[in-house]
């Protein structure tokens, strides 16, 4: 039997279970919205759905005759584990750097197997594996082992008369047992970039890839074991089922990327034991191109941060752009010229660009741009292929803003433009939106710039490019409001998996009763001296006060 | 609560048009904030000994004083934090500039709790404000007095725009948790941090939750009487002189050698008589239970005659006047309430173990505390504590102090 489920933790029940066979239906009321799907051809499955969450993945999954992964499993694991890290394994400097060390040589030796499986799950062409996930690994595992015994040292902090005398410092330790949940579209950079920092601040971990990228998952769970530590590092392959059962347990954190939907539900589960949370989730993130840039740079660019980021599929890729009026067309005529010299005259033929990853979210996309009053404003494009799973770079002018495109986060090669009279005009069209992951500006004007990071809030923004600004790693990466909370890269990563501890140091000397009861008016006066750190106050007081 | 939505609306409208982003806005309200402190001072000693039978020398140190001092840190440093920071590039980067941006969060609700009404509702309002946000503060209903005197005298001193008050008690906490707010700050409970994080999962909105535990003191044999002096001094004023042990990151329990425990009992009964004199109830140093609730709460931890049995000093509890006086309590049952809730109130267990140094593995197998304290000078001692056991944070030789550092 054939079918898909969806990658939803809401309103899932398995109606029957065990063995060989699981089938699951989604208990959505609009079951109408979606028919049963067939999987794609190159995945057997077993499952069977009728679901109607409009962003959420629909995948297939493998059959096989192992255990089901259930709560009782998870809480054995979670045991396991909190006693490797309790130990104190996990904490030396040496296993840390062996750990970072293991993933280095992975990416190293593996690349090809790497490459591979993105090109299994989503067509991903070579060169832009490496560039995005790779080379990003490698990178913030190397920064990682440069930095860490830096990292790990204590920070000394400065204290004030109240206190005197004394000393007092900030101590990093890890958390313990943490988890991270990874997502689909760059499967190995978002399960491993958290893994490092997790790692490096010295935790045991578990990773539960996302099974909507499944070469990509069995590889990471095959590599991990290979590589590093399995006793205190583990994959968790699966979906609803595996995630559900890994929710329910107590982690000391949990860093998830995906979408705001599920988001909710991981926070919730998270709540029930006071287990604080990354959220990287998503957003329409708005490019904004001002009239007075460099045409050629700026529309390359632009393809950068969309077509060439898997086809559009990513949270921080450009989801529309703002123009105005006037400089719409030029744009338009821009991007035109740069899509043919970097996908050819036939897009729908070029191995440089990625597919859309299955065919729910291929059908959402189709969805977008055949709705009513949507289709008519295409501009370039628009061309797709099911078999394939590939749609053409399309650009689309002046959609109404109340259509589904303009609703939900597009996540494919679909680019809106919205024009407006003045520039200024688009901060108050973001600003009545959610804020998204990232916000982007073209333009060449610096009071522009100033009144644009001013007034505009977004995750993290970059002014004249897109994307890149993820790849330094001295930015925080994290969103604000819908687009998520928390944030890792970098050092950013080693505290977000840290618990800062403040230490304070006192003596025995020094000490005077003035503290405690019985409470005479002279004490209250020389305390409330020391209170304002007022030195002449604490002299007159002190004065006052030896003077009995 | 009539349109709640649309006095929020209108709050999220004004923060919206910038009007609180200003550096000259965020000093105004600190400066507010400190000229209510400064102007009201009776009228706060009253309310605290009113809710909370606190001593005016009690309410100053912990609530008023420590407020002050932490407005004028924030005044001094407000510019600092409100600065662009700029982040490093990789080498390869030319003719790139990046920077991190401190941006307000929006419209934050500020959960308040009861033990220091004033104080800590102040201290959450410092961050939120310098930070440029707009806020809704709900104090604690279990300090009444103290609830209406904010609500009455904020609106004199802040801007009503972006700062408002809003009392009452679980319904009106219910009804704001429905809310959406761009950060919620909540101190009390575990039990109600679990509640409030799980409505602020429906709408992401990130949480701040200051809670508790069962803050242990490690206390080392000490032979300098001295330091025994000093210790012991300053374990009684953070347990019994604080709200009466109704703080959460008071010390609620004591892990001792054996061999000292008795000697330490008898120094903390010489020194609970200097501190509070034979008749405690009489000496008003001692703050009051907040209500009935808590009085029967505590009472009932006595109950068992097993942990009566391990009464050693004090146990004298008045209904009436809500007054439980200091109470010391050696080595009750470890699976008894007292042992396993964290007490928040007057009484003192003592744990005895037979080397100092169990205490880290006794601790390794509770849950994470706010605060460790431990009274020690051996450094081997004090580095083992630090690295093997987790709690928010740790004070040698001390207790308490550390938020006034």
């Amino acid at each position: 039997m054939n079918g898909v489920y969806c990658n939803s933790l809401e309103g899932f029940r398995p109606i029957s279970g065990g063995g060989r066979s699981l089938i699951f239906r989604c208990l959505f009321t609009d079951k109408s919205k979606l028919p049963l799907l067939p999987a794609p051809a190159s995945c057997p499955t077993i499952s069977l759905c009728l679901c109607s969450a409009s962003t959420s993945a629909v995948h297939p999954v493998m059959a096989d005759n192992k255990d089901v992964f259930d709560t009782r499993e998870a809480s054995l694991l979670v045991r396991e584990l909190r006693s490797i890290f309790k130990s104190g394994r996990t904490k030396s400097y040496d296993w840390r750097i062996s750990q970072l060390k293991g993933i280095e040589r992975m990416m190293e030796e593996r690349e090809k197997d790497i490459v591979e499986a993105l090109h299994l799950d989503l067509s991903r062409p070579e060169l832009e594996s490496i560039i995005a996930e790779i080379s990003g690994l490698k990178s913030a595992s190397k920064k990682a082992m440069k930095e860490l015994k830096k990292w790990m040292m204590s920070e000394k902090v400065k204290t004030s008369m109240t206190t005197y005398p004394s000393s007092a410092e900030i101590v990093p330790e890890p958390l313990g047992v943490v988890l991270i949940i990874s997502t689909w579209n760059y499967p190995f950079l978002l399960s491993l970039d958290p893994v490092i920092g997790a790692i490096a601040a010295g935790n045991a971990v578990v990773l539960k890839p996302s099974e909507v990228a499944p070469a990509t998952s069995s590889l990471l769970a095959k590599l991990l074991d290979e590589y590093l530590d399995n006793s205190a590092i583990r994959v968790i392959e699966g979906a609803v089922p595996e995630a559900t059962a890994l929710l329910e347990q107590k982690w000391d954190k949990i860093l998830y990327t995906g979408s705001a939907r599920v988001g909710r539900i991981v926070m919730a589960a998270a709540a029930r034991h006071l287990t604080p949370v990354i959220l990287e989730l998503g957003g329409k993130c708005p490019a904004i191109v001002d009239s007075n840039v460099k045409l050629e740079v700026c529309a390359r660019r632009i393809i950068a941060g969309k077509w060439a980021a898997n086809c559009g599929q990513a949270c921080i890729s450009i989801d529309y752009i703002i123009t105005t009026k006037i400089f719409a067309s030029k744009l338009i005529d821009a991007l035109k010229q740069a899509l043919e010299e970097s996908f050819g005259e036939n897009p729908m033929e070029s191995k440089d660009m990625s597919r859309i990853v299955n065919l729910f979210h291929f059908k959402r996309l189709v969805g977008l741009l055949d709705e009513d009053q949507v289709t008519d404003k295409i501009v370039l494009g628009g061309q797709r292929d099911e078999k394939l799973l590939k749609i053409a770079p399309t650009v689309l002018l002046d959609v109404p803003e109340d259509s589904q495109i303009m609703q939900e986060e597009i996540f494919g090669p679909l680019l809106p433009i919205l024009t407006v009279e003045t520039l200024e005009e688009s901060f108050e069209l973001i600003n009545s939106r959610q804020k998204p992951l990232a916000a982007y500006l073209f333009t060449n004007d610096e009071q522009m710039k100033k009144k644009f990071v001013q007034n505009v809030s977004a995750g993290g923004m970059a002014i004249n490019d897109a994307i890149i600004h993820v790849t330094v790693p001295g930015l925080p990466f994290g969103g604000v409001g819908e687009s998520g909370m928390g944030a890792y890269h970098g050092k950013f990563s080693f505290d977000a998996f840290s618990h800062k501890k403040g230490v304070l140091y006192r003596g025995f000397e020094g000490d005077s009763s003035l503290r405690y009861p019985p409470y005479t008016q002279k004490k209250q006066t020389l305390m409330k001296a020391l209170l304002n750190g007022n030195i002449i106050g604490i002299i007159l007081a002190l004065i006052k006060w030896y003077g009995k | 609560m009539e349109d709640l939505e649309g006095e929020l609306g209108a709050m999220r409208e004004y923060h919206d048009g910038g009007n609180t982003r200003d550096a000259s806005w965020r000093r105004a309200q600190l400066r507010g904030l400190l000229l209510l402190l400064l102007e009201n001072q009776a009228e706060i000693f009253s309310a605290l000994q009113q809710d909370l039978g606190k001593h005016p020398a009690e309410a100053y140190r912990d609530e008023i004083g420590s407020a002050v001092k932490s407005i004028n840190y924030a005044l001094h440093h407000l510019k600092g934090w409100m600065s662009n920071k700029k982040a490093k590039l990789p080498a390869v980067a030319l003719l790139t500039t990046a920077a991190i941006i401190p941006e307000p969060l929006g419209l934050v609700l500020i959960i308040s709790s009861w033990n220091f009404p004033i104080g800590l509702s102040i201290e959450s309002l410092i961050g939120v404000i310098s930070a440029g946000n707009s806020v809704v503060l709900k104090p604690s209903e279990l300090a009444p007095t103290c609830s209406s005197f904010l609500a009455r005298k904020m609106p004199l001193y802040l801007d009503t725009k972006a700062v408002r008050v809003i009392e009452g008690g679980p319904a009106i906490g219910e009804q704001l948790l429905l809310q959406r707010w761009d950060k919620i700050f909540f101190t009390g409970s575990t039990r109600v941090g679990r509640i409030v994080m799980t409505a602020a999962a429906k709408h992401l909105t990130p949480v701040t939750l200051e809670l508790g535990g069962k803050c242990p003191a490690i206390v080392d044999t000490l032979s300098s009487s001295w330091d025994k002096k000093a210790a012991v001094e300053r374990i009684l004023g953070a347990k019994f002189s604080a709200c009466a042990g109704q703080a959460c990151i008071g010390i609620d329990y004591i892990l001792v050698e054996q061999k000292f425990c008795s000697a330490l009992v008898e120094l903390m009964r010489v020194n609970l008589k200097t501190m509070f004199g034979e008749n405690p109830k009489q000496s008003r140093s001692i703050a009051r239970i907040v209500n009935r609730h808590h009085f029967q709460r505590l009472k009932s931890l006595l109950d068992d005659p097993k942990i009566r049995g391990s009464v050693v000093h004090g146990g004298f509890m008045d209904e009436d006047d809500l007054f439980i006086e200091p109470t010391i309590l050696v080595d009750p049952p470890l699976e008894s309430a007292i042992m396993e809730d964290e007490i928040f109130g007057p009484l003192l267990p003592i744990i005895t173990l037979n080397k100092i140094e169990d205490s880290i593995r006794f601790l390794k197998s509770r849950p994470k505390p706010l605060s460790i304290y431990a009274f020690t000078k051996d450094e081997s001692l004090q580095r083992r504590i630090l690295s093997e056991t987790s709690s928010g944070s740790v004070v040698f030789n001390d207790a308490l102090i550390q938020v006034r550092s």
